[in-house]
C-alpha cells in the first residue's frame, strides 16, 4: 500500500466517523427497515442462537418451580437473600420469563423475516433459466479443458445429455460459428430442505405454544382401593395454560384395585425397582360402560384426549384413632411419600375432631424397617417389615383460620410435642395390628395394614401430533439441506487452430465439495462418450486448486 | 453362557481395550514425536490436490533441497546420505502409524466384545446407565474414526482419538455398576432409538470436535508459519481447507442425528414415560443448549466473519456442551435423567 493510499484511507475514517457523530437520527421509517435487515441478517440470527443456549443455562442450575416446586421451596429456605434477587429476575421460571421470551421471540421474527424473502427468490430460481457462463473459467475454483476434432455443437448436445442423465437442469446457448456454452445447475431441493427445516422450527413452536396455552396437567394420589373423578377438586396439584377452560376437562373416572411393584430382591441391583402396574377399572364418561386398564410406566392409558400416566408411588398406612374419650376420630389409608430409594417416607396424620385436644402425628413409613444404632430405617422398599414411626402433637392444628394447609406438614406454631414420663418426646413405632396409646390420655392409634398408592399424572397437550409432524418435517428438510449441494457447472466450446477447445468449470455456492475432482469426471465423463470420435485429441486436463 | 459370566468377559474385554487404546496412544504419540526430527514433507498435498480453493502452493523441503545448501564437493553422497536417513525416518514414522492403527483396530474389536457381552450380561441392550453410555458412545467414535481412516485417509486424527478412548474409559470405570436390568422408566423401546442415537451423535461430534481442534491449529500454522519452517507433524496433516470439510461433514451427519436424539426420539419418550413431551429437566435443558450450538456452528459457517476459526470454536463449545450434558449433569444435577447408577 503506498503511502497515498493510506493517508486517503485515514482521511475516509475520519470523515465516516464525523459523519457518524453529526448524523441526523434516522426517521422512523428507515430506522424500522434498517432495524429490519439488521434483525433478519444471519449474524443476527446466529447471535440470538447463542444468547438462547446461554440463556438456557440457569434453567438448568437453579430449581424451577413448573419442574419441581418442592426444590424451589427448599432454594428459597436456604438462600435468603439470594432468593428475592433471583425471584424478580425471573430465574425461578427461566424458561417463561421475559427475558427469554424476549430473545426467542427475537429469534422467531428473524427466523420469519428471513424464510419469507427467501421462499419468493427460491420460487423466482425455481423458474429461472441456469445462471450464465462467467467470463474467464481459469478465475473459478475448478476449470479443465482439452482440444477435440468434434464440431462444437455434437459436443455441447453430448454434454447436455450428460449432464440431464445425471439430473442437472440443462440449457444451450449455441452460436452460430462452432462456439457456444451449455449452462448446468442441480442440488435445487438442498434450499427447499433448508425452508422445509425453518418453516417447521416455527411450525414446533407454535404448536409448543398452542399445547401450553390450551393444554392442563395435574397429578393425583389414589390409594388402592379407592378412585378418581377428573375435576379440578380432586387433584393434589393442577397447573394449565392461559387460555385452558375448566369445563373442557376429560369427565372420566377411575377405581384402582391392584398396585403391584417389584423390586430386585437381591444381588448387586437389590432394591431396585423392576416393575409397577397399576390396574383397575375407568368410566370414559358418566353413564358409560367401565372398562379395565392396566396403567404401566411407559404404558399410559389414553382417555377421550387426555392420557393417565403413571409417575409414582408409594406407601399409604391403614390407620385409626380414637380421641381420648374413645370416639372413633380417624380411620383410613395415608399416603406416606417416599423420599429415598428403599421408600423411607414421611407423612402427617391431622385429627381436629379429637378431645380434648386435636392431634398431629409426624413420622416415617418403613416398608422394611430394620434398626441402625436404635434409629429405625428402612432397609428395601419392598414392604417386608413394615413400620411407622410417629411424634405426636397436640394442640391447635391451624386448620379453622381458613388459610390453606398441605396435607404433608403440620403447621407447628400451635401444637406441642407430646413428651412421655421421661421428658423426652414420644415416638411410637408401630408394626401391622399394633395399637399403641397416646399418653397423656389423648386416646389411642392402630396400625391397620398396608396399602400401596399410585400417583397418576393426567394431562392433556393439545396439537402435539403437529409439534411431532413438524419435528420429522423439519428433520427431513434439514437433511435435505446438509446433504444436497447446489452445484452449477458450465462447458464452452471455442474453435482453435481447426479444432474445439471444450472448457468445463464449476462452482458451489457452499464449499465442501472436491470440485477439482467433479470437473475432472465430467471431463472424462464427456471425452469417454466421445471415445470414438475423438481420434489424436490432446488434453490440457488442467483441474485449478 | 451365563449371566455371570458374559459380565466378566464384558468387564475383561473393556479393560483389554483400555490397554490396547493406551498402546496404541502411544504408538501415535512415538509417530508424532519422530515427525519431529523428520523435516516437513508433506503428505497433505497428494490427499487434497484439486480440492482447495487457492491454496499456496507448499514448496516439499525435500532431502535434496538439504543437501544444496551446503553447495560443497560431497554435496552429491551427502544428498544420498540424508535420502536414505530420510527414508529410513519416514519408514519409523509410518510404521509407528500402522501400528498405531492396528492396536486401534483390536482395541475397538476388544470394546465391540464388550459391549455386547455386556448386552447379555444385562439381558438388554447395553445402554442403560452411564458407564453403558460411555462404552457404546466410544464405540462409535472409534468406528467413525476407523471408517474416515479407511476412506478419508484421516489417520491423523489417531493420536486424539486413543487418548480420548483411553481418558473416557478411565471415567468409565469411575462410573460402573454391575451388570443388571432397568428400572421401569427405561423398560421401552425407545431406549434402544433415543439412547442409540444420542450416543452416535456423540461419537460424531467428539471426532468433529478433534478435526475441530486440528482445524484451529493448522489454521494458525499456515497463517503465522515462515514457508521455510513447515516442518512438524502439523505439515503432515490435509490443509486447513480439507480439516474443515471433514469437521464439518462429521457435524452434518451428527446434526440432524442429534435432533432425532434429542428433540424427537426424547419427546416421545418422555410423552409416554413421564406424560410430558418437553419438561426443561436438566438434562434436556442441556441436549438443546447443545443442539442450539451446533445449529449455530451451521449457521457461523454460513456467515462472513465466523467462517473457519469462529465456526470451528462454536463447534468445540458445543462439544463441552454435549460432554456437560452427559457428565456434568449426570453428576451434579438432579431431574428425570438420573440413571447414572451412581
Amino acid at each position: 500500500m503506498t503511502e497515498l493510499d493510506q493517508k486517503s484511507d485515514g482521511r475516509d475514517t475520519a470523515r465516516t466517523r464525523d459523519f457518524a457523530r453529526t448524523a441526523p437520527p434516522l426517521p422512523p421509517l428507515q430506522f424500522a427497515r434498517w432495524f429490519w435487515r439488521q434483525l433478519t441478517s444471519m449474524r443476527t440470527a446466529l447471535l440470538l442462537l447463542l444468547m438462547l443456549a446461554l440463556a438456557a443455562i440457569p434453567g438448568s442450575f437453579i430449581p424451577q418451580t413448573k419442574v419441581d416446586p418442592a426444590a424451589v421451596v427448599r432454594f428459597g429456605r436456604a438462600h435468603e437473600t439470594l432468593t428475592p434477587i433471583f425471584d424478580r429476575l425471573g430465574l425461578f421460571s427461566v424458561f417463561s420469563s421475559a427475558w427469554f421470551s424476549a430473545i426467542y421471540i427475537l429469534l422467531m421474527l428473524s427466523l420469519v423475516g428471513c424464510i419469507v424473502p427467501r421462499t419468493f427468490v427460491y420460487l423466482r430460481a425455481l423458474r429461472a433459466r441456469p445462471p450464465k457462463a462467467p467470463s474467464r473459467f481459469d478465475r473459478l475454483p475448478a476449470s479443465a479443458s482439452y482440444e477435440t476434432d468434434e464440431n462444437s455443437d455434437a459436443v455441447l448436445q453430448r454434454a447436455a445429455a450428460v449432464l440431464r442423465q445425471k439430473r442437472w437442469r440443462v440449457d444451450v446457448d449455441a452460436v452460430a460459428g462452432g462456439s457456444g456454452v451449455v449452462r448446468a445447475e442441480k442440488g435445487y431441493l438442498r434450499e427447499a430442505g433448508n425452508l422445509t427445516f425453518h418453516i417447521a422450527a416455527v411450525g414446533v413452536l407454535v404448536a409448543v405454544a398452542i399445547g401450553s396455552l390450551w393444554g392442563y396437567k395435574g397429578s393425583v394420589i389414589v390409594v388402592e382401593g379407592e378412585g378418581f373423578s377428573n375435576t379440578l377438586t380432586q387433584y393434589d396439584d393442577f397447573s394449565a395454560g392461559g387460555l385452558f377452560d375448566a369445563s373442557a376437562l376429560t369427565p372420566f373416572s377411575l377405581q384402582l384395585d391392584r398396585f403391584d411393584a417389584r423390586f430386585e430382591i437381591d444381588g448387586p441391583q437389590q432394591g431396585q425397582p423392576r416393575e409397577f402396574e397399576a390396574r383397575g377399572s375407568y368410566v370414559p364418561e358418566p353413564g358409560a360402560e367401565s372398562a379395565p386398564f392396566d396403567i404401566q410406566v411407559n404404558h399410559p392409558l389414553d382417555v377421550g384426549g387426555s392420557s393417565v400416566f403413571l409417575v409414582g408411588q408409594g406407601y399409604a398406612p391403614v390407620i385409626t384413632i380414637r380421641d381420648g374419650e374413645g370416639e372413633l376420630v380417624f380411620s383410613g389409608p395415608v399416603p406416606f411419600l417416599p423420599e429415598d430409594a428403599s421408600y423411607t417416607s414421611s407423612g402427617v396424620i391431622k385429627v381436629p375432631q379429637s378431645v380434648p385436644e386435636e392431634l398431629g402425628f409426624e413420622g416415617f413409613f418403613l416398608p422394611t424397617a430394620v434398626d441402625v444404632n436404635g434409629v429405625p430405617r428402612s432397609a428395601h422398599p419392598a414392604a417386608a417389615n413394615p413400620a411407622l414411626a410417629l411424634f405426636v402433637y397436640a394442640g391447635d392444628l391451624g386448620l379453622g383460620d381458613g388459610l390453606p394447609q398441605s396435607v404433608f406438614a403440620l403447621d407447628k406454631r400451635g401444637l406441642t410435642q407430646v413428651r412421655g414420663p421421661d421428658g423426652n418426646p414420644v415416638r411410637l413405632l408401630l408394626q401391622p395390628g399394633d395399637t399403641a396409646a397416646i399418653p397423656g390420655g389423648l386416646g389411642t392409634i392402630s396400625f391397620d395394614g398396608v396399602r400401596q398408592f399410585a400417583r397418576f399424572q393426567i394431562g392433556h397437550s393439545p396439537a402435539k401430533a403437529i409439534a411431532l409432524g413438524a419435528a420429522v418435517l423439519g428433520i427431513a428438510g434439514l437433511m435435505a439441506s446438509l446433504f444436497i449441494r447446489p452445484r452449477r457447472a458450465w462447458i464452452r466450446t471455442r474453435r482453435r487452430d481447426g479444432r474445439t477447445l471444450v472448457e468445463v468449470a464449476r462452482l458451489d455456492r457452499v464449499s465442501g465439495a472436491d470440485l477439482g475432482a467433479d470437473v475432472e469426471a465430467l471431463v472424462r465423463d464427456l471425452r469417454a462418450s466421445s471415445a470414438t470420435t475423438e481420434g489424436s485429441a490432446t488434453s490440457e486436463g488442467k483441474a485449478d486448486t | 453362557m451365563s449371566t455371570e459370566q458374559w459380565a466378566t468377559l464384558s468387564n475383561n474385554a473393556v479393560a483389554a481395550a483400555t490397554v490396547v487404546f493406551g498402546l496404541a496412544c502411544i504408538a501415535h504419540l512415538i509417530e508424532w514425536s519422530i515427525t519431529r526430527q523428520v523435516s516437513g514433507a508433506d503428505t497433505s498435498r497428494a490427499e487434497t490436490v484439486g480440492a482447495e480453493i487457492a491454496r499456496p502452493a507448499r514448496q516439499a523441503v525435500s532431502a535434496g533441497q538439504v543437501g544444496a545448501f551446503d553447495g560443497g564437493q560431497d554435496a552429491q553422497s551427502r544428498r544420498e546420505l540424508a535420502g536414505e536417513e530420510l527414508g529410513a525416518d519416514e519408514e519409523r514414522v509410518a510404521r509407528f502409524g500402522r501400528l498405531g492403527i492396528a492396536l486401534t483396530v483390536l482395541a475397538a474389536a476388544c470394546l465391540l466384545v464388550g459391549v455386547v457381552s455386556r448386552g447379555f450380561a444385562a439381558e438388554r441392550a447395553p445402554w442403560g446407565n452411564m458407564y453403558e453410555f460411555a462404552t457404546l458412545g466410544l464405540l462409535v467414535v472409534v468406528t467413525i474414526y476407523l471408517g474416515l481412516v479407511r476412506f478419508m485417509k484421516a489417520q491423523w486424527l489417531g493420536g486424539i482419538v486413543t487418548g480420548f478412548a483411553v481418558c473416557m474409559l478411565g471415567l468409565a470405570f469411575l462410573a460402573y455398576v454391575p451388570a443388571g436390568p432397568l428400572v421401569p422408566a427405561l423398560d421401552s423401546y425407545w431406549l434402544l432409538l433415543h439412547v442409540s442415537a444420542a450416543a452416535t451423535a456423540g461419537g460424531a461430534f467428539t471426532i468433529g470436535a478433534g478435526a475441530s481442534i486440528f482445524y484451529l491449529l493448522k489454521a494458525k500454522a499456515e497463517r503465522e508459519t515462515p514457508e521455510d519452517q513447515r516442518t512438524g507433524y502439523l505439515w503432515r496433516l490435509p490443509s486447513s481447507t480439507a480439516i474443515d470439510r471433514l469437521a464439518y461433514r462429521v457435524h452434518a451427519f451428527a446434526f440432524p442425528v442429534w435432533t432425532f436424539a434429542a428433540l424427537i426420539a426424547g419427546p416421545i419418550w418422555a410423552e409416554h414415560a413421564w406424560g410430558r413431551y418437553w419438561g426443561w429437566d436438566p438434562k434436556e435443558v442441556w441436549a438443546f443448549i447443545t443442539w442450539v450450538v451446533y445449529a449455530g456452528y451451521l449457521h457461523a459457517r454460513a456467515t462472513a466473519g465466523w467462517r473457519g476459526k469462529g465456526a470451528a470454536i462454536i463447534a468445540l463449545i458445543g462439544f463441552a456442551t454435549f460432554l456437560f450434558d452427559f457428565i456434568g449433569v449426570n453428576l451434579i444435577a438432579s431431574g428425570q435423567h438420573t440413571y447414572s447408577g451412581l
